[in-house]
């Protein structure tokens, strides 16, 4: 008797924790379906691999996070990332690293105050603000270098190729500045006052008014966080590839929002970790590996991509108005 | 009251003051400017415009009234290269060797099939579900876009067939078919949206839905014919394009929702529901192309025409706010 009563409970608890946790079951049970399906997949080579192919995203969605859990959203990352690319990689020639990179950071962190302004103090609304923003430093990015590619002259006389390309105790550079920064952001959100702050804001930016936290001041330090991570991001390209088209980010702003999606952060803001938000980057970076080494097209990752999207969210909201079917008419 | 009608006037018709402020600069900076003898008011100019606006605009007019609902769909460039892909493709099945030039209709209508089918599966999900319409087309559009390499890898679609291409470059009036199929489109969702419950009923579901669900609307069911809609007209932008063009690249109409969405935001649609029309998105289309042709003819980067664009949308946003705020006088904290 005792057994049937609490059954239904257990069951309920086991459900609520594989809703609650449910993006970390599904990384596990994806990542020992790949292990045993192929040998290769846990090799510490392709592991690393994994991880450093992930880091700019990575780094990118670590930023955003701040700004989606402050209720706001960042369209404009992509192309802010091409902009920081191009923009150290032609400094480097003309006034050498030691200078082109804090000259880089300036500039970039410039625009995401800019993005601030407009979205913290004047009250815009976030995503017109930062689709005009992709456009607009777009633009800004093919006027300044001219539509041209920029290059590295002397790749071999610098050591600027390091931040991307070297490693330090058998692990890539890319990694440790990747996981470095998490830790960092880590500890900003849940262990200071600002990290509160910006959960309140996300959660009830009324309440969170008329309980004395400046608003306007903490969405704009959001948005300077998120510059600062995609300048970080643009630096690693850069320092990576030695030289880029204009384009490099295009197209990445809606794939670092899949990545926190998928960690579980709600877009209305008030939820979401840096830790989760590493989930979801590495989930997206094992599946297109893990699918590629069981012998599966490229394309196939863009549409389990998709379901596993749809599906992360869906579980989600559904645990928590306790049924699985939208209740819409 | 002749102040608010004014105002109410000014904020109609401000995306068409736009467009006459634009014609009238770059035809002056262009007398100047420009190395070509001919006038950028040129009518051939102009028609060669209109045509240029079709496969965004085509886009706009549905996502006009996704947008009107309180929804987005992002995957509408997807859908766009999807149903190219499956046009071309299908052109060259087996199964229609023996229809010689009749297979042109038929890949059209597997390809508009396409497009709605898309739609139909977004708004399923989205009403079924639950989950923000944004989501669910943010994951379509990485998934559409899988579907899209599953045809051809990375390499482009193409068939060349003459008699599509002269039909999709015929004209009549002047006017050549996407920029008819574009008007087209304008007039029956405009005659949609003001003559028809299904009309009123998008605003209303987007105004407010607890209101709209306790008139009786249904409003599921609704929001997914505007889902399947979209796709359709995605698909058509597509068939349009594509007939003329005869190669789809994998990678086309990436960031076209984004163009699509500013065009959108231009002509005064709300993200938030409940307001925006069919006309004024029509107006958001021509400005920004008028822009991109306008910049170009008078010899400037046509680099800048994103800085341009992207400023102008935020100073619309800008601008917008402040003539709206009067009205409704705001909790001052």
């Amino acid at each position: 008797m005792a057994d049937t009563a609490t059954n239904p409970v257990s069951l309920k608890r086991a459900g609520n924790f594989l809703a609650r946790q449910g993006i970390l079951v599904a990384f596990v049970i994806f990542m020992v379906g790949f292990a045993l399906a192929n040998d290769r997949f846990l090799d510490m080579d392709n592991v690393l691999g994994v991880i450093r192919s992930s880091t700019i995203l990575g780094v990118m969605a670590l930023g955003v996070t701040f700004v989606v859990i402050s209720g706001n959203l960042d369209l404009s990352v992509g192309s802010m990332m091409s902009f920081a690319t191009i923009v150290v990689l032609d400094l480097h020639d003309k006034i050498g690293p030691e200078l082109a990179i804090p000259l880089m950071f300036v500039m970039t962190m410039s625009l995401g105050a800019l993005i601030g302004f407009l979205v913290g103090y004047l009250k815009l609304n976030s995503l017109i603000v930062t689709l005009g923003m992709l456009s607009a430093i777009h633009g800004l990015t093919l006027t300044y270098s001219g539509g041209k590619n920029i290059d590295i002259a002397d790749k071999e006389g610098t050591w600027f190729s390091i931040l991307g390309q070297g490693s330090a105790l058998g692990i890539p550079i890319p990694i440790l500045i990747f996981l470095g920064l998490a830790a960092l952001l880590s500890i900003l959100l849940t262990k200071m006052p600002f990290g509160r702050k910006v959960y309140a804001v996300g959660g009830n930016g009324t309440a969170a008014t008329f309980s004395g936290i400046r608003r306007a001041r903490t969405v704009f330090c959001c948005y300077l966080i998120s510059s600062f991570c995609v300048a970080t991001a643009g630096l690693i390209q850069a320092s990576r590839s030695m030289g880029s088209q204009n384009t490099v980010g295009q197209g990445m702003e809606l794939e670092v929002l899949a990545a926190i999606i998928l960690g579980g952060a709600s877009l209305m803001g008030g939820s979401g970790t840096v830790f989760k938000t590493v989930i979801g980057v590495l989930i997206l970076g094992f599946i297109q590996n893990g699918l590629l080494l069981i012998g599966l097209e490229f394309y196939v990752q863009y549409i389990v991509t998709w379901i596993i999207i749809i599906l992360a969210v869906w579980l989600d909201i559904a645990a928590k108005r306790g049924r699985l079917w939208s209740p819409i008419a | 009251m002749e102040n608010i009608n004014l105002r109410k006037f000014l904020k109609r018709g401000a995306i068409w003051g736009f467009i006459v402020l634009e014609l009238i600069f770059f035809t002056v900076a262009g007398h100047f400017l420009s190395l070509s003898e001919v006038s950028f008011l040129d009518p051939e100019n102009m028609l060669l415009l209109l045509k240029q606006s079709a496969p965004i605009g085509i886009i706009a007019l549905g996502m006009t009234i996704v947008m009107i609902n309180g929804n987005i769909d992002l995957s509408v460039g997807a859908t766009f290269a999807l149903a190219g892909v499956v046009m071309l493709d299908s052109m060259s099945w087996a199964v229609f060797a023996g229809l010689g030039d009749w297979v042109i209709p038929v890949a059209w209508m597997i390809a508009l099939a396409t497009g709605a089918f898309l739609g139909l599966i977004n708004g399923m999900i989205v009403w079924k579900t639950g989950v923000d319409a944004f989501i669910v087309t943010l994951g379509a559009m990485l998934g559409f876009r899988g579907l899209v390499f599953m045809f051809n890898g990375e390499q482009p679609t193409f068939h060349l067939n003459w008699t599509m291409v002269d039909i999709a470059e015929s004209s009549f009036f002047g006017l050549e078919l996407p920029a008819i199929v574009l008007l087209l489109c304008t007039l029956v969702l405009w005659l949609v949206m003001n003559r028809t419950v299904h009309g009123r009923n998008a605003y209303a579901v987007g105004d407010n839905r607890e209101a709209a669900v306790n008139a009786g609307i249904k409003v599921g069911p609704h929001m997914v014919w505007n889902f399947v809609l979209i796709g359709f007209l995605a698909a058509l932008s597509a068939v349009v394009f594509y007939s003329a063009s005869g190669s789809v690249n994998p990678n086309d109409g990436m960031l076209y929702e984004l163009w699509v969405i500013t065009a959108v935001v231009l002509g005064g649609t709300k993200l938030t529901g409940g307001s925006g029309s069919i006309i004024n998105t029509l107006g958001g289309v021509i400005a920004i192309q008028i822009l991109r042709k306008g910049l170009g003819h008078i010899g400037a980067d046509t680099e800048t025409v994103n800085l341009v664009i992207g400023t102008i949308l935020i100073a619309v946003l800008f601008l917008d706010r402040q003539l709206n705020r009067r009205g409704q006088e705001e909790l001052k904290v």
